[in-house]
């Protein structure tokens, strides 16, 4: 890995973690648990159509990582741990066919977050009483995937290949 | 083309949502108990009728369970986001609260006969006319 690659994996990285930091602080006080807008996943976007699925799935996982270090607790990580894989795993796939445009992939991407820190949560908890919260999770995940992909897609057309 | 895609994809998750919370308000039952699990497991149960205030205490925090008017909901909390303290009140069978910190949920459950009347109607097993 050369030293260029190197700077920018740390910048995309920083500015992650910055906008989990700012989501962390910004807490909307919500019926229901888990709804926010997933900043960061502009940048891991933006990672997947300039830089390709490896580096964005490096870019997420450090991440997370560093976010549930730093401001979250263990058993919260290992929830965002499934989200973003789960996530990351759809946008990828969804990419590929070429059938999707970046809101589509972003909300893909918003919604499978969602699902996937859903499915930790019954397995930890035991307790399929989670379906109640499916609904406004698909719902909010749809939303905040609109609007990332919509963000997202100006990013990107500002943006060389990386 | 691209877009046509995007937007069945939204419309696919839209309907599902729409889907998963009809059947869940036309199944739903006004509920009789309420259980406390820690980790999977059981650790209390109460009735839904009786007012009660009672701290559920777990190796990972406390929170503090209140029953009121038919309903229940978590008044306090020592975990940092404080999310289950913000979910509104419970009250129908199956619906529950939440605090993945404390891996503690509340769950409603219904009384017991609403059980043996739903298999009655269904023909599954007589309906007893015992008690």
């Amino acid at each position: 890995m050369d030293t260029k690659k190197t700077a920018r994996y740390g910048l995309l990285i920083a500015l992650a973690f910055l906008f989990s930091y700012i989501e962390s602080v910004v807490m909307v006080p919500l019926p229901v648990p888990g709804i926010k807008l997933g900043l960061a996943n502009l940048v891991v976007l933006a990672a997947l159509y300039r830089m390709g699925n490896g580096p964005a799935a490096l870019v997420s996982v450090v991440r997370v990582v560093l976010a549930g270090l730093t401001f979250n607790n263990a058993v919260m990580m290992l929830y965002s741990l499934a989200g973003c894989t789960l996530s990351l795993l759809v946008m990828i796939l969804l990419k590929r066919t070429d059938r999707f445009g970046m809101a589509g992939v972003s909300v893909a991407g918003g919604v499978m977050h969602n699902v996937g820190q859903l499915l930790v949560a019954a397995a930890v908890v035991e307790t399929s009483a989670l379906l109640y919260y499916l609904p406004a999770l698909l719902v909010s995940g749809c939303i905040a995937g609109i609007v990332i992909g919509a963000v997202g897609a100006e990013v990107v057309k500002r943006l060389p290949m990386l | 083309m691209k877009r046509r895609l995007d937007i069945w994809l939204i419309a696919g998750v839209l309907i599902l949502a729409l889907g998963v919370w009809g059947f869940l308000r036309l199944t739903r039952a006004e509920g009789a108990f309420v259980v406390v699990e820690i980790d999977g497991n059981e650790v209390a149960k109460y009735s839904l009728e009786k007012p009660l205030t009672e701290k559920i205490s777990s190796p990972w925090g406390t929170n503090l369970l209140v029953i009121e008017n038919g309903t229940a909901r978590i008044a306090e909390a020592d975990c940092p986001d404080k999310l289950c303290v913000n979910q509104r009140a419970v009250q129908y069978q199956g619906e529950s609260i939440i605090c993945l910190p404390h891996k503690m949920t509340v769950r409603i459950e219904g009384g017991m006969e609403s059980g043996i009347d739903a298999l009655a109607l269904l023909g599954r097993i007589p309906p007893s006319d015992k008690v």
